[in-house]
């Protein structure tokens, strides 16, 4: 038997193959770009999938203009330097309606400036594929998806009507109106993304990496302070240091006390951490099954 | 960072403690958070239940009972674990099939209390037939028969029995108890008696080698990069064997041989490529190559077929309909299919083969399935990536079956494929440019319409193929008819209608077909000779006047009219419609029509018409 592949060469090879597949069967695919350490994998298994030449889908990033400042930055420089094409939808209505998380809570907030503005970007764009960066070992209802997952016209998730999946024989079939969100990173958990992030050498936002940081320690968590957080009463931020293990908004985005300032100290760190990534995500963790009730709704 | 990746899939019947047991070994190996142990503890009645650490979905917590094929991940610094992990109740073979579909082991739970069920021997049975090699019997709820050895080895001796039965399968049993943690992660105190490894352990070292995956390279082509100019790079997924730059290699469908110039990756350099890397190959010169192409081995290069023989595990809520078109999704091809023929269904349970008209909703049968280009393709048992294909309905988009190639399918009919409608040689004869071609398309064009299984035998396409041997002598014109007459009736007797159009001069040797063949019918096709000549349709009167032609029929060879041909068709005084009518009309009244609209023939028709301008009778 010639040669051995480790399981992170195996995770990359398959996702470049489920990459490929899209852009030969769809005539209108586009890749979501949260900026995140998902999206930057994302970016170098596609950069890889099309090699020499750029990828034949643009990327597509929500932008609830409530993201960090590092995260925007980031984003405009590593599109340009890698010649990708960007597109970047913001909320207009919503906006201008004043949503935030302070008065609308939440689930209400995510639901119009995620949610909705991603199914108006992708009716937008005609779009017929939509590739995310979700894993199934993120969250429990993501551990059921489908690396093809089957939208109506709504952009609805409906557990109980998906594809059997044999294989990897995708099926990507729709009618009119119709779509398929694409799920390349699967199969990775959180470690194999740093493990995977340490061998190629990937940037990412320096976000993921610890220093002092301004926070509002409230119990067990770290709330980034801005001038626009509304403070409790005799409440002062402090300097903290922490990194953030994932990124979304800002309001809604929780840091972690670390001490890791490279990819490896990350990797360690992860092995020995006892809680989840999404821990830190104060939208999951209004209530019991939110996350599969977001995917009915049209989320990734 | 180097860590080796085991995929393997759970079974078990409901209640066996299956969603315990994985809970336990994501628990047990530190794979679950704090958070998510807290969000469990919550929903749990009493303590902690491990189980529910799995159920994903709200209707699955709802109704307890778990929906789908869910993914876990754990690693140990030996390995990193993928589990799919299939529910259990009804629904259980589309799932458990789709799980087992990219394991390589496959853990089939039992609950110690209940010993060897039904569905063991199901589950086990569908893991086989997927392609895995090592099953694990797990015996669960030990601690509930107080861990009793007595117990086990009366499962392990009813197992045995099963286990012969799955060929080249590797059997390994252990006792645990999930909800107590004997045997899971670790080694158990209660059942001493037990001396082999505990099941994580097992997973650890277990050593998977790769059986499904024959050596020689076999490369689907997914999507050709383009990158200005002429460059060309086929990428694909290797699904099996390696290849090197230099490599010699067969391009299918069109079997040209080339070399691999460079394997084409970003930051690496490199020479050696195997399966299953995702790779981007240029090649030596120009070809033309697109997705649903094969660069394969040119020594071992895989099966070409368009008629196959396959297990199809059924999904759709519809069941199997024969001779519908269906789409199949094999490798990087997609193409029209049909199912031909049900060769039996799968009795899962006796491990028994039936014959049946239709497959269910988890239904396992075997069939014979045709499609519209040839396949690339290896038996499923050589090579899951180049064995294995989807069916999909074109109306509904659904994924209606798992499918599994098993070879080439063979052409010769089986007892179960009568004739839908019985065959008959139909033989239009007549001076050249009399209209035998003309009406004998026209009729064949109606037939096809109606349903029939028809072929059309062109004497001029013939000469071109079959006969290429043959020239113009009495002998020679003789011999012709005889092999058309043989492969007529060859068809006829599979209840196909042949459509025979060749000039056929000589009475004699028509009616020696005649007295050989079944149902044989002579058309006769008359025009007088003048109103021929006058058309000559395809010049060759006017050679032949000039004496370019030697042994023309009507010039300068006879033409023997038949005595008592069934339908005479006098093209100089009827219509061409009215002429097609009366073969209709007689073919009708004379012959069963068929029960089922037939599908044979359409290609041929096209064959027909792409040969048209070939060499010419005389």
């Amino acid at each position: 038997m010639i040669g051995h592949l480790s399981h992170l060469k195996r995770l990359e090879a398959e996702s470049i193959h489920i990459m490929r597949e899209v852009a030969a069967e769809f005539s209108r695919p586009v890749m979501l770009y949260s900026i995140g350490k998902d999206s930057s994998v994302m970016l170098r298994l596609a950069q890889k999938a099309f090699y020499p030449a750029k990828p034949p889908f643009p990327l597509l990033h929500i932008d609830t203009t409530y993201k960090f400042r590092e995260m925007t930055d980031f984003r405009d420089r590593i599109c340009a330097e890698l010649g990708f094409k960007l597109i970047v939808h913001k909320p207009r209505e919503a906006k201008e309606q004043g949503v935030n998380p302070f008065r609308f809570g939440t689930q209400k907030c995510c639901a119009l400036l995620k949610t909705k503005s991603l199914l108006d970007a992708l009716a937008e764009g005609a779009f017929e594929a939509a590739i995310g960066g979700a894993r199934r070992d993120e969250e429990k209802s993501r551990a059921k998806e489908r690396v093809y997952s089957f939208r109506d016209v709504h952009g609805q998730w409906d557990p109980k009507n998906q594809r059997p999946e044999p294989w990897n024989l995708f099926n990507g079939r729709v009618d009119k109106g119709e779509s398929i969100r694409v799920f390349p990173l699967s199969n990775w958990t959180e470690l194999d993304i740093w493990e995977y992030i340490a061998l190629e050498k990937i940037p990412v936002v320096p976000l993921y990496f610890a220093q002092e940081r301004e926070m509002l320690v409230r119990g067990e968590h770290l709330i980034p302070f801005f001038a626009d957080v509304p403070l409790l009463p005799g409440e002062r931020p402090q300097p903290v240091l922490s990194r953030y293990r994932s990124l979304g908004c800002r309001f809604c985005t929780g840091a972690v006390r670390s001490t890791a300032t490279t990819v490896p100290e990350i990797v360690q760190e992860l092995k020995d951490v006892r809680w989840s990534e999404r821990q830190n995500r104060i939208i999951d963790l209004d209530q019991e099954g939110s996350m599969e009730l977001k995917k009915r709704e049209g989320y990734f | 960072m180097e860590t080796e990746l085991l995929r393997f899939t759970t079974a078990g019947s409901v209640d066996d403690g299956k969603s315990t047991l994985i809970g336990r070994l994501l628990h047990d190996s530190n794979a679950v958070y704090e958070d998510q142990l807290d969000s469990v503890r919550k929903v749990s009645r009493d303590g902690i239940d491990l189980a529910l650490l799995t159920d994903g979905l709200r209707a699955e917590r709802e109704q307890g009972i778990t929906i789908d094929v869910a993914y876990r991940y754990f690693s140990t610094p030996r390995r990193k674990f993928i589990i799919a992990d299939t529910p259990g109740h009804e629904e259980y073979t589309r799932n458990m099939a789709t799980g087992a579909s990219t394991a390589d082991l496959a853990l089939v739970l039992l609950d110690a209390r209940k010993g060897v069920l039904t569905q063991t021997r199901r589950h086990a049975c569908i893991a086989w037939l997927l392609g895995i090699r090592h099953i694990v019997f797990v015996i669960n709820k030990m601690d509930a028969v107080g861990y009793s050895q007595e117990v086990f080895d009366n499962i392990c001796g009813d197992l045995g029995s099963l286990s012969r039965r799955l060929e080249g399968c590797t059997f390994h049993y252990i006792p645990v108890s999930a909800l107590a943690g004997d045997n899971v992660v670790r080694s158990s105190s209660n059942m001493p008696w037990f001396r082999g490894c505990n099941l994580l352990e097992y997973l650890e070292t277990v050593q998977i080698e790769d059986t499904a995956s024959i050596p020689d390279f076999r490369l689907p082509v997914q999507y050709v990069i383009r990158n200005g100019g002429d460059f060309r790079a086929y990428a694909g997924q290797i699904a099996a064997g390696s290849v090197r730059e230099g490599d010699e290699v067969m391009i299918l469908p069109s079997r040209q041989i080339t070399r691999v110039r460079t394997i084409c990756a970003l930051d690496e350099n490199l020479k050696l490529a195997h399966a299953p890397m995702s790779v981007a190959l240029c090649l030596d010169g120009q070809f033309d190559v697109s997705r649903g192409c094969m660069l394969a081995s040119p020594l071992r290069p895989p099966e070409v077929a368009d008629h196959v023989r396959a297990t199809l595990i059924w999904m759709g809520e519809e069941p199997l309909r024969l001779r519908h078109p269906y789409l199949v999704k094999h490798t990087s091809q997609r193409v029209c299919a049909q199912v031909s023929q049900i060769d039996s269904v799968l009795d899962v349970d006796m491990l028994a083969e039936h014959p049946a008209a239709s497959l269910r909703m988890n239904e396992i049968g075997t069939v014979q399935l045709e499609t519209h280009l040839p396949l690339f393709f290896d038996a499923y048992k050589k090579s899951r990536g180049t064995g294995s294909f989807v069916l999909i309905d074109p109306i509904t988009n659904r994924t209606v079956a798992a499918g599994m190639l098993s070879g080439v399918a063979q052409t010769i009919p089986s007892a179960i494929d009568k004739p839908l409608q019985s065959g008959v040689t139909v033989w239009f004869t007549g001076l050249s440019s009399a209209g035998k071609s003309t009406i004998s398309q026209s009729v064949y064009e109606r037939l096809w319409a109606m349903g029939y299984k028809v072929e059309h035998l062109d004497g001029d396409v013939v000469r071109r193929h079959l006969s290429k041997d043959l020239g113009f002598t009495q002998e020679d014109r003789n011999e012709n008819v005889r092999r058309i007459g043989f492969v007529a009736d060859l068809l006829a007797k599979n209840g196909v209608v042949v459509l025979v159009s060749m000039i056929s001069p000589y009475r004699a040797i028509r009616d020696e077909l005649r007295s050989k063949i079944e149902s044989f019918i002579e058309v006769y096709v008359n025009a007088p000779l003048a109103v021929c000549e006058q058309r000559d349709v395809k010049g060759l009167y006017s050679k032949a006047r000039a004496g370019l032609l030697p042994r023309f029929t009507g010039v300068s060879d006879p033409y023997e009219p038949p005595l008592h041909s069934e339908i005479e068709c006098r093209t100089d005084r009827e219509t061409l419609a009215e002429s097609v009518a009366k073969v209709i009309e007689y073919l009708e009244a004379h012959f069963q029509a068929p029960s089922h609209p037939g599908i044979l023939g359409r290609e041929q028709a096209a064959d027909v018409a792409a040969v048209a301008a070939g060499e010419m009778e005389r």
